[in-house]
């Protein structure tokens, strides 16, 4: 039991800090820059992208002694295109709004490099369980990054956080982050401060 | 749906003040990781230009002429991944048979492309903002050049960056996101010149 645990916080550790997707191995940021200027968005898109990541690793996992080496790339695709196509209709009916701002974002969770990385890197050679865990503290890690960024872009660009007016009247909002550039500029400082702390604690 | 927009200003457009990478983030995963040489930031460019056109094209038709009369649009990500993977596929046959040397040079980019948010995402756009046929082209290439300008662009100010003194856990990937950040700003001022969704 005991033992078990350790392995499994180990696994969170190494998805959400040493191995963080987004900023060591610099997957999968097509989308996390694009939906950043708001919280909740981020929230969602964070969501969607967690729930594909574990449950195609589950999936891919499960079926992985199926699957014929040459076409393993197709059945991925199609597993994790399967996915979204389920997360982009729960989305639009339930929740119309944030599915109309997402945009084409919702599909592009396909291309996502974190999901397929995963499939090759992890859950063709791993048992569902532990490919599920895997999955899952990979799209954690990506939801945590996002989260950061989200949450600077909308303090200094909407004076906002999810929607709720936080900063004082005189606050003058920063109309640069709102528009694109900022994103890279507020990923890349996370980037490095993560990065320090890597080097510092290695 | 509103006034339709001139297939040429949308072109312009799409490369300059709606730029796939600068202002959309898509096709990052490759443009950052393919960025180091000027010279197969070159060949990749290339190749999605090519492969984009295309599959902007075909995307299209598949979506108006089979997906929207047989009611199946809500099977549009899983349809146009499989075009697009089946159309890389096949150009890849295509190149080996005809030219090797070709082959050499662009035939490792290849699978890349399937997996680039840039060519979905384009086909996504075009049918989200109801592209006419000939729009759909100058979009997917003006989409293409676009992204091809912007990579070889950052392959070219990273060769020179290579030598300079950067600190150490802003090494790599983070210097590149901030000249990317400082590359979309200078393409904002582009955004006065036309504002084309």
């Amino acid at each position: 039991m005991n033992g078990k645990d350790e392995q499994i916080s180990a696994l969170f550790k190494r998805t959400l800090f040493f191995e963080n997707p987004v900023v060591i191995q610099i997957l999968g940021i097509c989308s996390a820059l694009a939906v950043t200027n708001r919280l909740i968005n981020t929230a969602i898109m964070a969501i969607g992208l967690t729930l594909v990541t574990a449950l195609s690793s589950l999936t891919i996992s499960a079926i992985r002694n199926l699957i014929p080496r040459r076409i393993r790339m197709m059945v991925q695709v199609l597993v994790i295109a399967s996915y979204v196509i389920v997360f982009d209709l729960i989305l639009k009916a339930y929740l119309p709004a944030i599915s109309a701002a997402l945009g084409p974002y919702v599909g592009l969770i396909i291309t996502n490099c974190i999901i397929m990385g995963r499939a090759e890197a992890y859950a063709q050679s791993h048992p569902p369980l532990s490919a599920f865990l895997d999955g899952l503290g990979s799209g954690l890690g990506y939801s945590m990054v996002l989260m950061i960024v989200a949450f600077v872009r909308e303090l200094l660009g909407f004076g906002t956080l999810f929607g709720v007016k936080v900063t004082p009247e005189s606050f003058v909002n920063w109309t640069i982050m709102i528009m694109a550039p900022s994103a890279f500029f507020v990923l890349s400082i996370v980037l490095w401060i993560f990065k320090s702390f890597r080097t510092g604690t290695k | 749906m509103g006034v339709p927009i001139n297939p040429f200003v949308l072109m312009f457009a799409a490369v300059f003040t709606s730029n796939m990478v600068l202002s959309n983030f898509l096709g990052m995963c490759s443009f950052i990781s393919v960025s180091k040489e000027l010279k197969t930031a070159n060949g990749l460019g290339l190749a999605v230009t090519f492969v984009m056109t295309i599959t902007s094209v075909l995307n299209y038709i598949v979506y108006y002429y089979i997906l929207v009369p047989l009611g199946l649009e809500y099977l549009i990500y899983i349809v146009f991944i499989i075009v697009i993977a089946a159309f890389v596929q096949l150009l890849e046959m295509i190149i080996d048979r005809i030219s090797p040397a070709l082959y050499i040079n662009l035939g490792i980019f290849l699978p890349l492309i399937t997996v680039n948010c840039a060519i979905l995402g384009g086909a996504l756009f075009l049918i989200i903002r109801n592209y006419s046929l000939i729009q759909s082209l100058t979009f997917g290439f003006g989409s293409g050049i676009g992204w091809w300008l912007a990579i070889v662009a950052l392959a070219a100010i990273r060769q020179r960056l290579r030598e300079n003194d950067i600190p150490v856990a802003l090494r790599g990937s983070g210097i590149t996101l901030i000249i990317i950040g400082i590359m979309a700003l200078a393409f904002i001022g582009f955004s006065g010149v036309l504002r084309v969704q």
